[in-house]
């Protein structure tokens, strides 16, 4: 068994059957302590049973799991130092929103006065002073939310798991979670470890980012590394919008749209095309462009003077498309 | 030009109406509820005070309160309705006690696949009729029958016929009518806040104490409606194995012919035991989970 080296999560060999479907097909993956770590991947790439695997809902079928340099794979929920928050938030319905927050405090037998200071305590750094006679019914989404992050925070945990604890709330409020979750872990200095299909929350977020398909990891990598050179073209596709030229890719917000006959630049490359779609999105516009030696390309642009009517205006129409060589990545196929 | 159909006509006619359509809807069903069950509740009631001739048994229509005089004055009487809801609240506990294990493993141990099937296996007694299921208790039941035999190594014997009987008679024929609701209300209970439970660090007694427990009682209560008032009106039990034990019902039964209108008081006592019952229930919010 390893020492406590300063990582928080080990994953080895992991394997986990149901029935004739291998949900997870052999992850290795450390999690370093303090780190802000997303799991991300399509439904059914087996994130979440690795999640549950961490927490101990699930046995894997074959792998060890680590905490802290302490082997666990064998160990119940309630005999490991992590603590999690669910998809759902799992909230006791018949519990008020102190007697949440305060349950594990009370099974590990903290006394009453403690438990209610660090119960307010907890409720006050998910701003939500004065809520504690509330029941769960009674709560929106989002202050569920910061109840069940309250719940599992109070105990102070070595890792809190997050099971896609954002994907039930609406946009607005998601974005500004999002900030907060990330300035809450900062501010307590516990590891998180997140599971979530948005790659954008995993982008915004995350220390690093283990992208999940079919039961393995493609590539663990920090947001920029994952971006800007994807190992694979599974990663390319899934996290940002996939663009591939003959084994090359390129970012749409990386290409600048020209008129056709521009003088050419050095260190660029470029491909002249027609206008086959144009996609207004608000803040920015897509463009899909049917390159002349065949395939396509999309190009993103912002609005910066543009509006509605002048970009719809490009269907159909002859234009060069111009990036810097530095933002071609390979994407190598992988086996 | 009129493609409407007087059909269409009157369709949307009701479309447009919905009170009506509701009332057309629930008419035939308002009324058998109100004559047929209701109506004899109230001839029930009425019919406690009259009273009956001496000498020919036949119900004589003149209004007296005797019935009930009778009913709260004479101690027999009283024991009767005490013993009664005794029995009844009795077989209740054991139901409960013994229906939350089953149910537990009915709806969160055993595999998904499997349930459906144990549900059926549970409901399966209600298809045998009372009077087989009763009399097989009595022939277990009976002086050296196979209860005495199977409990004479242990050197216990059969209670015989008499009170303990009767309760143990009724908390098994009642037992499905427990399961079911808490099958229900567990199989409602979402799987993750067991998850969530054990997370916290609960082992898993603590999170049936802490949440299973108070999360079902709802529908243990909804289930103790069923048990509580189909004993406290049974009178085949008791004579079956009870012994010379009196009960409500078998009072009530012994009187219909006799005394028709003493017979209608004596009714009225469970039926006013179980609207308090149902009251209190009421108030526990169980009746949400019916």
């Amino acid at each position: 068994m390893a020492a406590d080296d300063g990582t928080a999560v080990r994953l080895t060999g992991l394997r986990k059957a149901f029935g004739a479907t291998e949900a997870v097909a052999g992850v290795d993956l450390e999690v370093r302590d303090g780190e802000f770590f997303a799991m991300l991947g399509p439904s059914g790439s087996g994130k979440t049973t690795v999640l549950r695997i961490i927490a101990g809902f699930e046995e894997p079928t074959a792998g060890t799991v680590e905490l802290a340099g302490r082997e666990v794979t064998r160990l119940a929920p309630f005999e490991r130092d992590v603590n999690t928050v669910f998809q759902d938030y799992a909230l006791f319905p018949h519990m008020t929103v102190e007697q949440n927050i305060a349950y594990g405090l009370k099974i590990r037998k903290v006394p009453k006065a403690e438990r209610r200071e660090r119960a307010h305590a907890a409720l006050s750094s998910v701003r939500l002073d004065g809520y504690e006679r509330r029941r769960p019914a009674q709560l929106s989404g989002g202050q569920r939310q910061r109840v069940a992050l309250a719940r599992a925070l109070v105990n102070r945990p070595r890792v809190l798991l997050l099971d896609e604890p954002l994907g039930a709330l609406d946009l607005k409020l998601r974005e500004e979670m999002q900030v907060e979750l990330k300035q809450l872990q900062r501010s307590v200095g516990i590891t998180f470890v997140f599971v979530t299909h948005d790659q954008q929350e995993a982008l915004t977020m995350s220390d690093r980012i283990a992208v999940f398909n079919h039961g393995r990891i493609e590539q663990v990598g920090t947001p920029a590394e994952i971006y800007e050179r994807p190992a694979t073209p599974f990663v390319a596709g899934f996290v940002g919008t996939s663009n591939l030229t003959n084994g090359f890719s390129v970012r749409p917000e990386k290409i600048r749209i020209l008129a056709e006959g521009s003088p050419a630049e050095s260190e660029h490359d470029e491909a002249a095309g027609t206008v086959a779609e144009v996609v207004y999105l608000g803040e920015s516009t897509r463009f899909i462009v049917d390159l002349d030696s065949g395939g396509r390309l999309t190009a993103l642009r912002q609005n910066l003077d543009a509006d509605a009517t002048e970009v719809a205006a490009y269907r159909g129409r002859r234009v060069l498309l111009r990036w810097h060589r530095r933002h071609n990545f390979a994407v190598v196929q992988s086996t | 030009m009129t493609t409407d159909s007087a059909g269409r006509r009157l369709a949307g006619a009701l479309h447009r109406r919905p009170r009506l359509r509701l009332g057309l809807l629930l008419a035939a069903p308002l009324t058998w509820l109100l004559v047929a069950y209701l109506g004899s509740l109230a001839v029930l009631f009425l019919s406690a005070f009259w009273t009956t001739d001496p000498f020919t048994s036949d119900v004589v229509r003149s209004w007296t309160t005797d019935n009930f005089r009778t009913l709260l004055s004479a101690p027999v009487y009283r024991t009767v309705a005490l013993r009664s809801l005794g029995v009844a609240a009795a077989v209740t506990v054991i139901d409960a006690v013994v229906a939350l294990p089953i149910a537990c493993y009915t709806a969160l141990v055993a595999k998904p696949s499997r349930r459906p099937l144990l549900v059926v296996a549970l409901l399966t007694p209600l298809w045998a009729s009372y009077l087989v299921k009763a009399y097989a208790w009595r022939i277990i039941l009976a002086n050296g029958g196979p209860l005495d035999w199977a409990l004479g190594p242990l050197g216990l014997h059969s209670p015989g016929y008499g009170l303990t009987a009767v309760i143990l008679v009724l908390a098994y024929l009642w037992l499905p009518y427990m399961i079911l609701p808490i099958h229900a209300g567990l199989e409602q209970l979402p799987a993750n806040l067991l998850d969530a439970s054990a997370d916290l660090g609960a082992r898993t007694w603590r999170t049936v104490r802490s949440v299973v427990l108070p999360m079902v009682l709802p529908s243990v209560a909804a289930g103790s409606v069923f048990t509580f008032s189909l004993s406290l009106g049974d009178y085949l039990a008791v004579q079956i194995v009870g012994g010379r034990s009196q009960l409500i019902g078998n009072l009530i039964y012994a009187n219909v012919t006799l005394n028709l209108p003493l017979a209608a008081a004596l009714g009225t006592v469970p039926v006013v035991a179980i609207l308090l019952y149902l009251l209190a229930v009421r108030r526990s919010g169980a009746l949400r989970s019916l």
